[in-house]
């Protein structure tokens, strides 16, 4: 587990992180969410040491971690950059052979990345040469060339066209079943909802919310449910113990107690068609405009 | 190796790869070389020309010569026959009977032939009192060639330094090198990859002009240059060194390749000092003797001084350690600027914040 403690930063007088920390577990893919400025990329560079903190610990598995640990880490920063002129094999497996990994072992590797994300007609290619939807990717290839043990990437699938989005969500799963703790920064809330385990939300260089996203977004309010009927379902405002959210014709989304909500299904049985019924959990987007108010 | 070590090698061998795959580079590399030896080969002809050789002459049977030194004498039977080999070219004067005091005189084509009227003429005995001294013409060259060879590669790869440098913060790339292995290894592996660059194009200029002084038949000027050839070397080692680190601290301070020239401005000048200075005072032992000394222009200064002589043995090895120590001071402070500088892209970073912790 990659857990970050009280980790405090300023730039100046201004502080940017106040007392930041959560955990990362192996084998969840754990999503970092806030608004531009929140401070996701300073955690991120104090999480590779790229960056100092003012006070605080990152550590992995109880362990504080040291230079030699980080060089495990695959980091894939927000502000992209390889060498342009540098031919993409080449600047790939220098990358990962200064993390440690031999000679052999860096080309091998680097040939089986470039051969999943597509960029093997490019291998010999400066990176200049490459579209930007090809830089990206081997920006990932740069990124996971070491085999890493814990994934660190800010906005992995910004500037990502579909099939790689694919390819790198592949990647990042394989390495949390392989037991890598993983976190990723990302502004897309919908993106976050359909990949993450964990969530840790971030807003003013405080953590305002963190934990498994189901609990989350369970959490955010009262138990809400879904109802759609082939016909009108006016009658639902006359109902008691019930709150209307939403309301479309035959859709309604409302705020009931369990009991309640059987009896409303029960009225919508007799009265017509019930295209369908069930709890509607909040949207990760809908927990997050509640915890950064 | 350690991880530090690796992660060192790793950087240098990558800045000498990018090195040689520019063409720019490689370039004004053999320019550079090809401007030394071209420089020995035409000193080699104009030195030899005004020297050993000998002018043929056509000598009229019955003329008796003082001496035929310098001369390559063939005889004929008159005038007339003198005559046609001074116009077809093949004697470049024609030595005739004439009655008067010396009962000789010199026929020319369409100059007065200097050459052989000064092998004809007799001269006062010369004696030199101090023989050994230098030409002061062969003293200002040497400086020149010091100077010229110092300055540019201390300019070529002081700027590819900087360059690299920039490029790195100006593409990014930077985060992912930090993130991975520490500043000081990323600094210490650019300067060692240029550094052995620069040392092999001079050790190269070096061995160029010993071969072709060789081969030009000028050995005796190579004895003479020899050993300040080699300390050339030594002191280029460390003196680029220092310069590199300078180049590199600085050029972290910006994150355009535009800010570059602004910003190692400063380092150029410290560069460019000993360059004018060898220039204009090569044959003043005070400047000289300062500027053995000096970091910055002991390279050139302290190899001039023993090409000269006026160095003694242990002086060399004194400057040699100022320049290492000033090498090392300038390593530790300009990797402190470059690790503090290097996240801090946008505007210039101003030297003092750079500075502090």
């Amino acid at each position: 587990m990659l857990s970050v403690e009280g980790v405090t930063k300023h730039f100046g007088d201004r502080l940017v992180l106040d007392d930041v920390a959560f955990t990362v577990g192996r084998g969840r893919l754990t999503g970092f969410v806030g608004g531009n400025g929140a401070g996701k990329t300073t955690t991120m560079r104090i999480m590779l040491g790229v960056l100092d903190a003012d006070s605080g610990s990152v550590s992995i598995d109880g362990q504080a971690i040291g230079p030699a640990d980080r060089r495990r880490f695959g980091y894939m920063p927000e502000e992209r950059g390889l060498y342009p002129k540098m031919p993409v094999a080449e600047q790939v497996t220098y990358l990962a052979r200064l993390h440690g990994v031999d000679r052999r072992a860096a080309a091998a590797r680097t040939a089986e990345l470039l051969e999943r994300l597509e960029l093997t007609q490019h291998a010999d290619d400066p990176v200049e040469k490459l579209s930007l939807g090809n830089q990206q990717r081997v920006q990932v290839a740069a990124a996971l060339a070491h085999r890493p043990e814990v994934l660190v990437l800010d906005e992995p699938f910004s500037g990502l066209d579909p099939m790689a989005v694919d390819t790198v969500l592949g990647v990042l799963r394989e390495a949390a079943a392989d037991g890598a703790p993983v976190l990723f920064s990302s502004h897309q809330l919908d993106v976050v909802e359909r990949l993450c385990d964990d969530v840790v939300v971030i807003a003013d260089g405080r953590i305002r919310a963190a934990g498994p996203q189901e609990e989350l977004r369970r959490a955010a309010g009262p138990a809400a449910w879904e109802l759609l009927v082939d016909g009108d379902v006016a009658w639902l405002r006359e109902e008691p113990d019930v709150h209307v959210r939403e309301f479309d014709g035959g859709y309604a989304v409302f705020e009931a107690s369990e009991p309640v909500a059987q009896r409303v299904l029960q009225r919508a049985v007799t009265t017509g068609t019930v295209g369908s019924f069930g709890p509607r959990v909040a949207r990760l987007s809908e927990v997050f405009r509640e915890v950064v108010r | 190796m350690n991880s530090f070590g690796q992660a060192v090698r790793l950087v240098s061998i990558r800045e000498i790869q990018a090195r040689l795959r520019s063409k720019a580079f490689v370039i004004s590399a053999l320019i550079l070389l090809l401007m030394v030896v071209a420089s020995i080969v035409v000193g080699g002809i104009v030195g030899k020309s005004s020297g050993d050789s000998t002018t043929p002459v056509a000598v009229v049977d019955g003329v008796s010569l003082p001496s035929t030194g310098g001369l390559d004498v063939n005889r004929v039977d008159d005038r007339a026959a003198a005559e046609r080999l001074v116009r077809s070219g093949d004697v470049d004067a024609a030595i005739v009977p004439e009655s008067g005091p010396i009962g000789f005189g010199v026929v020319g084509l369409d100059s007065a032939p200097t050459d052989v009227v000064q092998a004809l003429s007799v001269s006062p005995k010369v004696e030199l009192l101090d023989p050994d001294a230098m030409a002061p013409g062969l003293i200002s060259l040497v400086g020149i060639a010091f100077g010229i060879v110092f300055f540019a590669a201390a300019v070529t790869f002081g700027q590819s330094i900087a360059q690299s440098v920039v490029e790195e913060k100006a593409t990014r790339v930077v985060e992912i090198l930090m993130a991975a292995i520490p500043a000081r290894a990323l600094l210490a592996g650019k300067v060692i990859g240029n550094s052995v660059m620069a040392l092999g194009q001079i050790v190269a200029i070096a061995i160029a002009a010993a071969v072709t002084l060789a081969v030009t038949g000028q050995d005796n000027l190579f004895t003479l240059l020899g050993p300040s050839m080699l300390w050339f070397v030594v002191f280029f080692a460390f003196g680029f060194v220092l310069i590199a680190a300078l180049f590199a601290a600085s050029a972290a301070l910006v994150s355009r390749q535009e800010d570059v020239g602004s910003v190692t401005t400063p380092v150029m000048m410290l560069v460019m000092i000993p360059y004018f200075l060898i220039i204009f005072a090569a044959d003043n032992p005070t400047v000289l003797g300062i500027m053995s000394y000096v970091p910055f222009s002991a390279p050139i200064g302290m190899p001039m001084r023993i090409f000269l002589g006026t160095a003694e043995w242990w002086e060399p090895i004194v400057s040699l350690l100022v320049v290492i120590a000033s090498a090392a001071l300038v390593v530790v402070i300009g990797a402190r600027v470059y690790e503090n500088a290097l996240l801090r892209t946008g505007g210039r970073v101003k030297l003092t914040e750079a500075l502090q912790r």
